[in-house]
């Protein structure tokens, strides 16, 4: 009687075991639950692109709009009216390739820290493993990232800048990036479960980080015995690593990029046990 | 064949009552965050402090059951016994607070239709989201694809966003979904209680399949007729008690006769905001009526309103009222404290056990909602000694009269009958 039963595909996947049992000690990630449940990961992100523009005009074009827009504003008023120096690359370009990977980690920011509380009812109502949905907000964002790039090459064939072997490095930069918003993020959707002041927090956080990162200005505007504070901030290293990558701006100061990283991997590894500790809670307070 | 699917162990759920805890601002996070180390060490040096204190309720405590691979269990319980905490728990929506549960194979867990359905989203497009939410695997759901559009009946509104849906054929779609997960081991809350009456139908019919399929079964039902069609097995929670397990007929026999005939419900007063406190209901034999008595509490003085409905097992709403509909005319004293009670004829009422929803506001405001606060059961037909065990069908017992014409012989539409 049991063989004639239809289910589905892997049997021996099927006959594991599974202990449910009082949360207790630290662990960082659980990499084999993240893998089986894979393909949720997919319908997620593919659920928040299909989401995103519907029932807007414009529809994708925002994806467009948004840095190409925000870089008019930046060069009518720092680059035309403050005259900001800009590595000797047009001031357009300069902001533009700086907004890209901003915009994409505020995104991700954004979209990270309300992916708990946005997705409250499934977490009160089904079971996975919750890093799934703001992983699936990470992702989501790279494809406005990828959409806004090919302005970019449009306006670097505009003003002739050749394209570089060192663009092979922007993908690593875009990991990072993504690395350290998933590490902010974290921690803003753990505590958000809690405390909903984090979504009042947020807009300020990402204006005060814009401001703090090169994005508007070149880091060679900041005396040297700043500098080491710009290296804590992460974006600040992917922000001038895709200017050298793209525009060749000068090449960023190694040992701030390695500052960089490891604040990140502080950060991301604190977020994951918080988050992984919050986790359990999740369903009974959200 | 006697593998066991579900092993639960001595568990327990503690909750923290009340909600103040919840949306703490961020100065008490700051605070909290000071005290954490402390809170850890305490935490790492021994077992969970027990709080004895007021303020903590376990949920469950010391559940232990075995069940068998392919075996049907009904869980029932009144509100609050625990059903829904012992289903989050063995879902993996909640951690418990102590012991544990081994659970071999794959489980698929219903405690909701339509979770995670996005109503930007076309029936089609919600049906792989659906389907992969409940845990099902892409390729699984595009087998089943069109089986689970035949069940549904919406193929013409595939393309549809289904924020256009009617909120029947939204039911359709969701159960339609959640009708073909073929894990080994299924949890489902409850979710028999949706659509019209047809598609109910419907669904107990695809339950009763799935029974047949050979899977391990965990039914959370208030439905007794649909828990003995479909379980062999019942579990009777109690405060968060395992209470009686055994044959469902048993199980449901002991449910109706200690807890369903004078229902009551008791709860901790909102101070913030005017709260039902407690309220009980029985059934008058002698007068024929439910008698419905609702104690209430707040900080303020109003006009209070009392809405009361009527459900029938399976969640049907048969009946319900207010001083509103009753009485447009008459306004109810200003009070801050008090008991409202109300008297429901049940003579055109089948015998059956009845749910009973309240809702506690006044002209503006909806205070307090307890949905199946209380249940009664209504033993109406019983005490006919002339038609002992008499088929009842529907919840009515309207009043009716019947003609009969002889030697009319006009066309189909008659009404001749014997």
């Amino acid at each position: 009687m049991l063989e004639s039963m239809s289910t589905p595909a892997s049997q021996g996947e099927s006959r594991r075991v599974t202990r449910i049992q009082p949360h207790r000690g630290l662990r960082v990630l659980d990499f084999p639950s993240l893998w089986e449940y894979r393909e949720l990961l997919y319908f997620f992100c593919w659920r928040d692109i299909k989401v995103r523009y519907k029932q807007t005009a414009l529809g994708a074009a925002w994806a467009l709009l948004q840095p190409f827009l925000t870089m008019l504003i930046f060069s009518v008023i720092f680059g035309h009216f403050a005259k900001m120096p800009s590595d000797g690359v047009p001031y357009p370009v300069f902001a533009y390739c700086g907004l890209l990977p901003w915009q994409l980690f505020a995104f991700a920011l954004s979209e990270t820290s309300n992916s708990l509380v946005g997705n409250s009812h499934l977490i009160t109502k089904v079971y996975f493993p919750r890093l799934l949905v703001p992983i699936a907000g990470l992702l989501a964002g790279l494809v406005d990232f990828t959409i806004a790039f090919v302005l970019l090459v449009g306006m670097m064939a505009y003003y002739r800048l050749p394209i570089r072997s060192t663009v092979l490095v922007v993908p690593f930069l875009l990991l990072f990036a993504i690395v350290s918003s998933l590490g902010v993020g974290l921690w803003l959707s753990a505590l958000s479960v809690k405390y909903r002041d984090v979504r009042h927090v947020l807009p300020f956080l990402t204006q005060f980080w814009l401001y703090a990162t090169p994005v508007a200005y070149p880091s060679s505007l900041i005396p040297h015995k700043w500098r080491f504070l710009m290296g804590i901030n992460p974006m600040s290293g992917v922000v001038e690593g895709f200017r050298w990558a793209l525009l060749g701006t000068e090449q960023a100061d190694l040992r701030l990029m390695a500052l960089s990283v490891l604040s990140v991997l502080i950060l991301l590894a604190g977020g994951l046990v918080y988050f992984d500790r919050m986790e359990t809670t999740f369903a009974d307070l959200v | 064949m006697s593998e066991t699917a579900i092993r639960v162990e001595n568990i327990g759920k503690l909750y923290r009552l009340g909600t103040s805890e919840q949306h703490s601002t961020l100065r008490d996070s700051l605070v909290h965050t000071l005290g954490a180390p402390q809170r850890a060490w305490k935490r790492l040096s021994g077992p969970k402090p027990a709080p004895k204190s007021e303020g903590w309720l376990w949920a469950l405590r010391n559940i232990s059951f075995e069940v068998k691979r392919g075996e049907l269990v009904g869980v029932i319980g009144r509100n609050g016994a625990g059903k829904s905490t012992l289903l989050k728990v063995l879902s993996r929506i909640t951690t418990p607070t102590e012991g544990f549960a081994d659970i071999t194979g794959r489980v698929g867990s219903l405690l909701e239709v339509g979770t995670g359905f996005h109503p930007e989203l076309s029936g089609r497009e919600n049906i792989f989201l659906n389907g992969a939410i409940l845990g099902m695997h892409k390729a699984e759901i595009a087998r089943k694809f069109d089986e689970i559009v035949a069940f549904s009946e919406i193929e013409q509104f595939l393309d549809t966003p289904i924020k256009h849906y009617s909120s029947g054929m939204y039911m359709r779609l969701a159960f339609s979904v959640a009708a073909h997960l073929e894990t080994e081991i299924l949890i489902v809350d409850e979710v028999l209680a949706v659509g019209d009456a047809e598609f109910q139908k419907k669904c107990l019919g695809k339950m009763e399949d799935v029974s047949r399929g050979g899977r391990t079964v965990l039914f959370v039902s208030h439905s007794m007729p649909a828990i003995q069609r479909l379980c062999k097995r019942g579990i009777l929670l109690s405060k968060g008690r395992v209470e009686f397990d055994g044959p469902v007929s048993a199980v449901v026999d002991r449910y109706l006769s200690v807890h369903a005939l004078s229902g009551s419900y008791i709860a901790t007063a909102d101070p913030s905001i005017p709260s039902i406190t407690s309220a009980d209901a029985d059934w008058d034999e002698e007068e024929e009526e439910i008698r419905v008595r609702v104690a209430f509490e707040s900080p303020f003085a109003f006009t209070p309103k009392l809405g009361v409905v009527l459900f029938d097992v399976v969640g049907v709403p048969l009946f319900g009222t207010n001083p509103k509909i009753d009485l447009p005319n008459v306004e109810p004293p200003v009070m801050s404290k008090g008991i409202i009670e109300l008297r429901i004829l049940t003579d055109q009422l089948r015998a059956d056990t009845y749910n009973i929803s309240l809702w506690l506001g006044d002209h503006y405001h909806d205070y307090s909602v307890v949905e199946n606060a209380i249940s009664v059961q209504v033993n109406g037909g019983i005490r006919d000694p002339n038609q002992p065990g008499r088929a009842q069908i529907g919840c009515a017992k309207l009043q009716v009269r019947w003609r009969y014409e002889t030697g009319v012989a006009t066309n189909s539409d008659s009404i001749a009958s014997v």
